[in-house]
């Protein structure tokens, strides 16, 4: 079995409008730009870990979604409150069973199955729970961690990868392929897949999936079930 | 054996007792053709509900919100009580610039059917016999208050509330309001509750019953009419209900070993350590301030909530189809109603497709937290009020 990239995709149909001069101040990611260009306009959507809610607010200010977000860490929960969304302080490796099918027309992973115990349970609730999948993860197979790891011979640490060995909460790191052979494994059907460089912008070049695995820092995939 | 004659009731006693029927507060009064039905099959009328509002209610009639207390709570959620003199209850939640701003919102807050506090319940007298009611009065349930509440709020003009927020059976209420009414309930915040009645917290209610009515001077529960008052078997009730709302870490550190104002053990049974001390107050200035059958009758209230119930079992089902957007919260430290009680209500929300917020808020203090002074719960409060006042267009 090879695994394989579908071809690269032009920058996504959607991105939202230019920021106006009031949101400035707090500019959103651009990883996050990415995501809410996919996300269509009033859906209903689930951010499992969704950290301090800036994409969960990106999303309801610019898309007008319906958005819910489960977070682990309580500090982080109580600042999704405070921006008057609709958070659930748990984890996604044991809450999202609790959901029913098809509650959503998106659930968004963004940055976390590389810290779930469980990223393929996790990943076959996503697509049980929603009509479709949205995960963005750091890609272990970057060639800076190649570098690192095959070079100089240690644990990468960056922008990306923050954290020191011992100290990590992520610990199920996978590289663009490894992902894509997981989606194989669930069954999900890849429909659209971006690897991003290191300034959050797609990978716009028509490159074969081994330089998406060397060059993308990230790896950000629209799934859905087959 | 002769029973001591009664001791007569101090003034704050009186004082409490004279609050039944005329409180010092608002009265809603319900006449004759204005029965509540309650969930025993018995329509009560004539009957008054006693209520407190802070704030002022807006033009649309859209910035309502209802606070409902917990079990020795009353109306006097934010203002001086009349009778103990101490600010009220809940004055650090609700009040101007607090999480409940009453410079934004008209905030309602009533004293529960089957209370003491003016609202109609043992203590009031029943206008058949003109004496108390005593345990002539109709068992109460949590639906019950509920529904008196609606009565109130309809009386009061006001078709739906932006919010129904509570702690403990305050939550209850919250969780019944909007099992019961979805319609009328914009936002709903139930604190450290859950939607039923633990089978542990049955007990300790029990044993708190039985210790009111192994008092010779309860009197069948005709104590009021002999002039009699069972002062022992109150606040012993209160001193075991108080150590179930503290926690063991709190405890130890409030008071540890501690003897009261003495260097040594007495040898004897007086109260030696602080802790002892403690609840014996907290026993004794309960009696002062509550009546015996009153307690008898909301802990069973409490003991028969189970929202699930009249809907299959399924409490899932209580909530299907809401647009109430909910905000669920729970303390580390509290073992009465844990953190599992009220991932329980999450998760049948969730289940319902309802709009919910659920934070556990770190806290030593056990289930007492929701009345005390926890910036955490302020904050995640104060974000979910905000966050619904601007979906319903409340301005800030």
């Amino acid at each position: 079995m090879t695994a394989h990239l579908p071809p690269p995709n032009p920058p996504p149909p959607h991105l939202p409008p230019p920021l106006g001069p009031a949101d400035t101040a707090a500019r959103p990611r651009k990883d996050h730009l990415l995501l809410a260009g996919m996300v269509a306009p009033g859906a209903r959507v689930l951010d499992v870990g969704c950290g301090d809610g800036s994409l969960l607010a990106l999303l309801r200010d610019r898309n007008g979604v319906d958005g819910r977000g489960i977070e682990i860490a309580r500090d982080n929960v109580a600042a999704c409150l405070a921006k008057g969304l609709s958070v659930i302080q748990g984890d996604a490796d044991t809450d999202l069973a609790d959901y029913p099918d098809d509650a959503f027309d998106y659930v968004v992973l963004s940055q976390t199955i590389q810290a779930t115990r469980h990223p393929r349970e996790v990943l076959e609730h996503m697509l049980r729970i929603g009509n479709r999948a949205i995960v963005s993860f750091p890609n272990f197979g970057h060639w800076r961690v190649r570098v690192d790891i095959g070079l100089r011979g240690r644990m990468p640490v960056n922008e990306t990868m923050p954290y020191t060995w011992f100290d990590t909460p992520n610990i199920h790191f996978c590289t663009i392929r490894d992902f894509v052979g997981l989606c194989e494994l669930v069954g999900a059907r890849m429909e659209k897949a971006w690897a991003l460089d290191g300034r959050g912008e797609p990978v716009r070049l028509p490159l074969p999936w081994w330089a998406w695995n060397l060059l993308g820092e990230q790896g950000v995939f629209l799934l859905s079930r087959t | 054996m002769t029973a001591a004659a009664p001791i007569p009731d101090s003034t704050l006693a009186r004082e409490a007792r004279s609050q039944a029927d005329e409180p010092q507060s608002l009265v809603m009064r319900f006449s004759g053709d204005e029965p509540l039905m309650m969930d025993c099959g018995t329509a009560l009328a004539p009957w008054q509900l006693a209520y407190q509002t802070y704030g002022t209610l807006d033009a649309q009639r859209s910035n309502a919100v209802l606070v409902c207390h917990a079990l020795t709570g009353d109306q006097h959620a934010a203002n001086v009580h009349p009778v103990t003199g101490k600010p009220g209850w809940w004055s650090s939640f609700v009040g101007p610039g607090r999480p409940i701003d009453t410079e934004r919102f008209f905030v309602i807050c009533a004293n529960v059917i089957g209370g003491c506090m003016g609202s109609t319940g043992p203590a009031s007298t029943n206008p058949a016999t003109g004496a108390p009611w005593g345990l002539d009065f109709p068992l109460v349930t949590i639906r019950d208050m509920v529904r008196a509440q609606a009565m109130l709020v309809e009386k009061l003009g006001i078709d739906d509330l932006f919010c129904v927020v509570g702690g403990s059976m305050g939550g209850m209420q919250v969780l019944e309001w909007a099992a019961l009414y979805p319609q009328r309930v914009f936002a709903a915040m139930p604190i450290a509750a859950s939607a039923r009645h633990s089978a542990q917290n049955i007990a300790f209610h029990e044993v708190g019953r039985q210790a009111v009515m192994a008092d010779p001077d309860w009197r069948g529960g005709r104590y009021l009419e002999e002039g009699a008052r069972p002062r022992k078997g109150l606040a012993v009730a209160r001193m075991g209900a108080h150590v179930t709302y503290l926690s063991e870490s709190a405890l130890h550190r409030k008071f540890g070993r501690r003897l009261q104002e003495r260097d040594a053990p007495t040898f004897s049974f007086d109260a030696d350590f602080q802790i002892e001390s403690y609840l014996r107050y907290q026993g004794i200035t309960f009696v002062e301030r509550f009546d015996a059958n009153s307690y008898l009758y909301v802990t069973r209230a409490m003991d028969y909530f189970d929202v699930a119930d009249a809907h299959g079992g399924k409490l899932a089902d209580a909530f299907r189809g809401t647009r109430t957007r909910f905000c669920v919260m729970s303390f580390t430290s509290d073992w009465l109603f844990p953190t599992e009680e009220s991932r329980a209500v999450v998760r049948a929300l969730n289940a319902a497709g309802a709009s919910v917020s659920f934070v556990e808020i770190e806290s030593d203090k056990g289930h007492d937290a929701f009345l005390l002074d926890e910036p955490d719960m302020f904050a995640a409060a104060k974000g979910f009020v905000d966050g619904a006042a601007a979906a319903r267009g409340i301005p800030g």
